[in-house]
C-alpha cells in the first residue's frame, strides 16, 4: 500500500535511468542517510561507534571492492587481506613521508597504490580460471604479508614492526590518531563509504559493469562480441584492489589505530568473502548487508548467553561461537544462495502488492 | 648487479660442492611433499566426485586426529580407537551429505565452496569442544628415529609417511579404475545428470566419497599428528595442500602425489639455498609462487583435465 509506484510517470531519460527510480526508494535512502549522518553521531555511544559502526563501514567498503571483482567480474579472489595490507602500509608510508598531505588524499593515494599491486596480481587471471585462480590469488596474500613482515622500510624501521596511525587533522578537527573521537572517525568512514558506493553503483550499471558481467557469465562469448578480456579483467582487479586498499587504510587509520601484518592475514580475506557471499554476489546493497551480518553476528553470539543469564567458560563459549557461526553460514547458503540482497528484493516484491493478494 | 647475480648463482656451487647434503635436502623435500600429498588427496577425491572444492579437508584431518587421540587418551586400545574414528568419519560423511550437500544440489561451485568453509568453522568448534584445545601427542607406535644410509640422514617417520602415501595411492587407484563403485564415481565426476539417468545413486556416491576422504584424513592426521603433535595449527595444512592441488590438477590422484613432490622438493631447496638471500621464512608463499609459475604454462595443472571451452 505504501510501497507502490503507480502514478509515478517518468517523462525524461534521466528520471528513467536514475539509481533509485521509485520515489519511495529515494525517500527511504534519504532518510537512512540523514539518520546515519545526523542522528547516529548524536545518540550512539563510544562502544557502538567503535565496536560496531566503524568496522561495519570499513568492512562494507572492502566487501564492495571484492564484490566488484568476484560478484560482477566473476574472478574469485582470496587475496583481499593482502590488498588491504597494501593500502594500510602505503597510507602509512605516504602520510609519514608527506605529513602536510590531507589524510583523505592519502587514503585515495593508498587505494591507487593497492590498485597497482592488484593489477600485477591480476595478470594470472588472463590465463587461469575458477578455483585455480582463487588459489593463485592466495600467492598474493601470503607474499604481500611476508613482504611487509620482512622489509623494515615499510614500518619506518620501527622495532615493534607495527604501523600506527599518526595524528592528522582537517580544518582543525582531528581525523586520525589517538586524539580523534570515535564520532569524527565514524563520519569520515561514512562519507568515504557513501561517495565510493555511489561511484561503484554507477560503475556497475554503466559500460564497465556490463563488460564485467559479460566476462563473468560467459567469457568466450563476451570476447567474441568485442569485450576485451584482458582490459576488463585487469580493470576489475585494479578497481577492486583500489577499494580494498582504501578500506585497508581506513582499517588502520580509523578503526584499529595501530596494526601489524597479523591483522591482514588470510582470515580477513575469508571474512570479506563471507560478507560478499552472504550479502549477495553481484549486488552493491548486498555488500552492506553482508558486512552488517558478519559484524553483528559475533557480537550477538558473545552477548546472547549473558543476556539470558547463562554463564560458561570463555573457551567453551568461543567454541560454541565458532560452531554457530559455521552453522549459520551453511544455513543461509541453503535458505538463499543468492544472499541477503535477494531476500530484500523478494520482500520488496511482496511489499508492492501488500496488503492485496494480487 | 654483479653481486646480486653472484648471490643468486652461488647456491649452485654449494650444491655441486656438497652432493650428500643436497641429497639429504632432496629426501627431506620428498618426504615433506608426500605429507602434503596426503592432505591434497582428500581434496582431489571430493572434487573429482562431486565438483566440491572442500576447504574443510584440513579441519577434517584435525578432527580425525583429535578424535583418535581423544579415544586413545580415554584408555582404548589403538586398534579399537582407530576403528571408532573411522566410524565417526563415516557418520560425519552421512551428516554432511544430508545436511549440507543435499540441500545445495545444483548450486554454483562457489556456494558449495563457501558452505565447506562454514563446515570448517563448525568442525573446528566441535572438535575442540569435544576433545579440548590443548596440544596432544599422538603415539600410535610409529618410530621417530633417524638412520644413515651412505652419509645421508633418513627419518623413519618420514619414510613411513612416504610408504603409507604410496600404499594409499595404489589402493585409491585400484578403487577408482577397477571396481564398480570406482566407475560410478568417475561417471558422477564426469556428468551428474547423465550418471543419474543411468541409475547411479548420487546420494550414495557422495556419502562414499566423503567417507573415503574422511579415511584419508585419518591417515593424514596420524602422520601429521605423529610428526608435529595434534593441535589447532594442523587445520592450516589445508593451506599447504592448496598449491599442491593446483599444481597437480584438481581431478588427478597421481597429480596430487607428483604435485606434492614438486612442491616439497622445490620448497625445501628454495628455503635452504635461496631463502637466506631474501631473509628467510619464504615457505609461506614460495609454494604458491612455484605453483603459479607452473599454471601460467599449464592452466589446468599437470594432470588436470584439459579445459575445453565452447560458446
Amino acid at each position: 500500500m505504501i510501497y507502490r509506484e503507480a502514478g509515478q510517470f517518468k517523462t525524461t531519460y534521466a528520471a528513467d535511468q536514475a539509481i533509485f527510480p521509485i520515489l519511495q526508494d529515494r525517500v527511504f535512502v534519504g532518510l537512512v542517510l540523514v539518520a546515519a549522518f545526523v542522528a547516529v553521531p548524536l545518540v550512539a555511544n563510544e562502544y557502538w561507534l567503535q565496536a560496531v559502526l566503524i568496522p561495519f563501514l570499513i568492512y562494507a567498503l572492502a566487501a564492495l571492492g571484492l564484490n566488484l571483482l568476484t560478484g560482477y567480474a566473476g574472478q574469485l579472489s582470496l587475496g583481499t587481506g593482502g590488498f588491504m595490507a597494501v593500502g594500510a602500509y602505503s597510507a602509512f608510508k605516504i602520510t609519514t613521508a608527506f605529513p602536510w598531505l590531507n589524510v583523505l588524499v592519502v587514503f585515495v593515494l593508498a587505494g591507487v597504490v593497492a590498485a597497482g599491486v592488484g593489477l600485477v596480481f591480476g595478470v594470472p587471471s588472463l590465463r587461469i580460471k575458477g578455483f585455480y585462480l582463487a588459489v593463485a590469488t592466495l600467492a598474493a596474500q601470503f607474499f604481500l604479508i611476508w613482504l611487509f613482515n620482512k622489509v623494515p622500510w615499510f614500518v619506518n624501521y620501527a622495532s615493534s614492526g607495527t604501523i600506527t596511525a599518526p595524528p592528522r587533522s582537517l580544518l582543525g578537527v582531528m581525523l586520525t590518531g589517538p586524539l580523534a573521537t570515535a564520532g569524527v572517525r565514524y563520519l569520515v568512514a561514512l562519507s568515504m563509504v557513501v561517495v565510493w558506493a555511489l561511484v561503484a553503483k554507477n560503475l556497475v550499471r554503466g559500460r564497465v559493469g556490463r563488460s564485467w558481467m559479460a566476462i563473468r557469465d560467459r567469457d568466450i562469448a563476451a570476447e567474441i562480441i568485442g569485450v576485451r578480456p584482458m582490459r576488463t579483467k585487469l580493470l576489475a582487479f585494479g578497481i577492486s584492489s583500489f577499494y580494498c586498499g582504501l578500506a585497508g587504510a581506513e582499517f588502520v587509520f580509523l578503526y584499529l589505530g595501530s596494526a601489524e601484518t597479523l591483522a591482514f592475514d588470510i582470515g580477513l580475506s575469508f571474512l570479506v568473502l563471507f560478507m560478499v557471499i552472504i550479502g549477495g554476489l553481484g549486488s552493491v546493497l548486498g555488500s552492506f548487508l553482508g558486512a552488517a551480518f558478519i559484524v553483528l553476528v559475533p557480537i550477538f553470539l558473545t552477548n546472547a548467553p549473558h543476556a539470558v543469564g547463562l554463564v560458561m567458560p570463555v573457551a567453551l563459549q568461543k567454541q560454541i561461537e565458532l560452531m554457530v557461526f559455521g552453522g549459520l553460514i551453511i544455513f543461509f547458503l541453503i535458505v538463499e544462495p543468492r544472499g541477503l540482497a535477494r531476500l530484500w528484493q523478494i520482500t520488496k516484491e511482496k511489499l508492492r502488492l501488500w496488503p492485496f493478494p494480487h | 648487479m654483479i653481486d646480486l647475480l653472484l648471490a643468486v648463482l652461488r647456491p649452485f656451487a654449494e650444491i655441486a660442492g656438497s652432493p650428500a647434503f643436497f641429497v639429504e635436502v632432496l629426501i627431506g623435500g620428498i618426504c615433506a611433499g608426500l605429507m602434503y600429498s596426503l592432505v591434497a588427496l582428500g581434496f582431489v577425491l571430493i572434487f573429482k566426485a562431486s565438483g566440491v572444492f572442500n576447504f574443510a579437508q584440513g579441519v577434517m584431518v584435525l578432527f580425525a586426529a583429535l578424535t583418535l587421540v581423544g579415544l586413545i587418551e580415554r584408555g582404548l586400545p589403538v586398534v579399537l580407537a582407530l576403528a571408532l574414528t573411522m566410524l565417526v568419519m563415516i557418520l560425519l560423511a552421512f551428516a554432511i551429505e544430508r545436511v549440507v550437500l543435499r540441500p545445495l544440489v545444483n548450486q554454483p561451485q562457489i556456494i558449495l565452496f563457501m558452505a565447506t568453509i562454514g563446515l570448517n568453522f563448525f568442525l573446528e568448534g566441535l572438535g575442540e569442544m569435544a576433545w579440548g584445545a590443548n596440544v596432544k601427542k599422538l603415539d600410535v607406535g610409529i618410530p621417530d628415529h633417524s638412520f644413515m644410509v651412505k652419509g645421508v640422514q633418513i627419518n623413519e617417520l618420514e619414510l613411513t609417511a612416504a610408504l603409507t602415501a604410496g600404499a594409499l595411492v595404489t589402493i585409491l587407484a585400484v578403487l577408482f579404475q577397477k571396481t564398480r563403485i570406482g566407475r560410478a564415481l568417475r561417471a558422477v565426476a564426469d556428468d551428474h545428470e547423465a550418471a543419474l539417468s543411468i541409475g547411479i545413486p548420487l546420494k550414495t556416491i557422495w556419502v562414499v566419497v566423503w567417507s573415503v576422504a574422511g579415511l584419508v584424513a585419518i591417515v593424514a592426521g596420524i602422520m601429521w599428528g605423529a610428526k608435529s603433535g595434534v593441535q589447532f595449527s594442523l587445520s592450516l595444512i589445508a593451506l599447504k595442500a592448496l598449491p599442491v592441488l593446483i599444481l597437480g590438477g584438481f581431478e588427478s590422484v597421481p597429480g596430487a602425489i607428483l604435485g606434492g613432490l614438486i612442491i616439497g622438493v622445490g620448497e625445501k631447496i628454495g628455503e635452504v639455498y635461496w631463502g637466506p638471500l631474501v631473509g628467510g621464512a619464504i615457505e609461506n608463499w614460495f609454494a604458491y609462487v612455484l605453483a603459479l609459475a607452473f599454471l601460467l604454462v599449464r592452466p589446468q595443472g599437470l594432470f588436470g583435465e584439459k579445459i575445453i571451452e565452447r560458446v
